[in-house]
């Protein structure tokens, strides 16, 4: 595979969300708005990128019995470091994404690309992979999160279009469900073609 | 395979106390403007350091942060960061200013975790609720929705949070009274 292959997969074909249907939580939880979708997006991309390079590097030295806690010390690192950054630089969003940040730990997307990708792959390889899956979280993110503030508080990236009361389902847990089902179904139909 | 865990353990926690240490000031600075910023939305005039005089009070057996503020060193007003779990989705931390007769000033929601659209109407830039509570004494309003029989309207599809509210102002009144004695009347 190519580079840029590595690169895109993570995109389209191996679009964390809508076609791995991986890392749930954090995508039905933090969509409530564009902006939200997308720093949560951004901050799994940064912690995917650094732990996929960091265990492509140690994966040799790792014995297979202790590999699982291996990666997830070092997941865990980068999602605190990316914790104190934000708590530190940008308190607003920290308030707003609040508890998902440590769940970043636990994402599946993370501990799946270690273990399928990173750990049989070279440092840079594994590097543009988590670049490529993470960007592919991120744009889902954006995508329903835009979607949903739009139907939700007829808002459009924090700046308010639609005047008055929109449809409230949309901000609540159904309305997350209902907008990835449509999206899902929209994105694999346009992958076909 | 022990010693790969304790290299990794090792190096992992040598980066986290190096971000810790860089980001330490930061956070502590950003947490004091969120507090500060609050304190001068629900405060009278002041020219004293709030946040510097602040003290603890309990209520019920829970803490509770009281910040006085002072004018060419007279009380003006009292702020108290209470907290409650009694909100639709857990903690609601809001921030009362209290005059020194015990009127309500202003209030400020520093977090909370309602449901957005229903109960996050309790944050003043939702909606008017709590807007209600401003130039009133609880001595003589009582801080109960109209439902239990007190004198608050609750929002519409979100009594539990606006009960909670009601809460979190009763107890930060109470901080305020005990405040007040202990310092032996206004100031």
């Amino acid at each position: 595979m190519s580079r840029l292959q590595t690169l895109v997969n993570g995109i389209i074909k191996g679009n964390p969300t809508f076609v791995l249907v991986l890392g749930m939580c954090p995508t039905l939880g933090t969509t409530t708005s564009a902006i939200n979708g997308m720093s949560m997006g951004l901050a799994t991309t940064f912690v995917l990128m650094l732990s996929n390079l960091v265990i492509s590097l140690v994966a040799g030295l790792v014995p297979s019995k202790v590999r699982i806690p291996a990666f997830v010390v070092i997941i865990a690192v980068f999602v605190t470091v990316v914790q104190l950054i934000m708590q530190a630089y940008v308190p607003a969003l920290y308030q707003t994404l609040g508890l998902f940040i440590p769940l970043i730990v636990v994402n599946c997307i993370v501990l799946g690309r270690a273990e399928a990708f990173a750990s049989k792959n070279k440092p840079f390889d594994s590097f543009l992979d988590g670049l490529g899956s993470g960007l592919g979280f991120t744009l889902s993110l954006t995508v329903l999160g835009t979607i949903r503030e739009l139907l939700g508080s007829g808002s459009f990236f924090g700046l308010k279009i639609i005047p008055g009361d929109a449809i409230l389902i949309f901000i609540l847990a159904p309305g997350a469900f209902i907008a990835l089902g449509y999206l899902m179904v929209l994105f694999n139909k346009l992958k076909k073609a | 395979m022990f010693l790969c865990l304790l290299v990794i353990c090792f190096g992992g926690s040598a980066l986290l106390g190096g971000v810790y240490l860089i980001t330490y000031q930061p956070i502590l600075a950003a947490q004091a403007a969120r507090v500060n910023q609050a304190l001068g939305g629900v405060l009278p005039q002041f020219d004293n350091m709030p946040a510097e005089e602040a003290y603890q009070v309990e209520v019920n057996g829970k803490k509770m942060t009281v910040y006085p503020g002072t004018l060419n060193r007279e009380l003006t007003g009292v702020a108290v960061e209470a907290t409650t779990n009694k909100g639709f989705g857990g903690q609601i931390i809001v921030m009362v200013g209290f005059l020194p007769d015990g009127t309500i000033n202003n209030t400020a929601v520093i977090s909370h975790t309602e449901t957005p659209g229903l109960g996050d109407k309790i944050d003043p830039r939702k909606s008017d609720f709590s807007l209600q509570f401003n130039q009133k004494n609880p001595e003589s309003f009582r801080l109960a929705v109209k439902k239990d029989g007190g004198q608050v309207d609750a929002i519409t599809a979100a009594t539990i949070s606006s009960r909670a509210f009601c809460d979190v102002v009763d107890l930060a009144y109470q901080a305020f009274r005990q405040s007040i004695q202990k310092e032996g009347g206004i100031q």
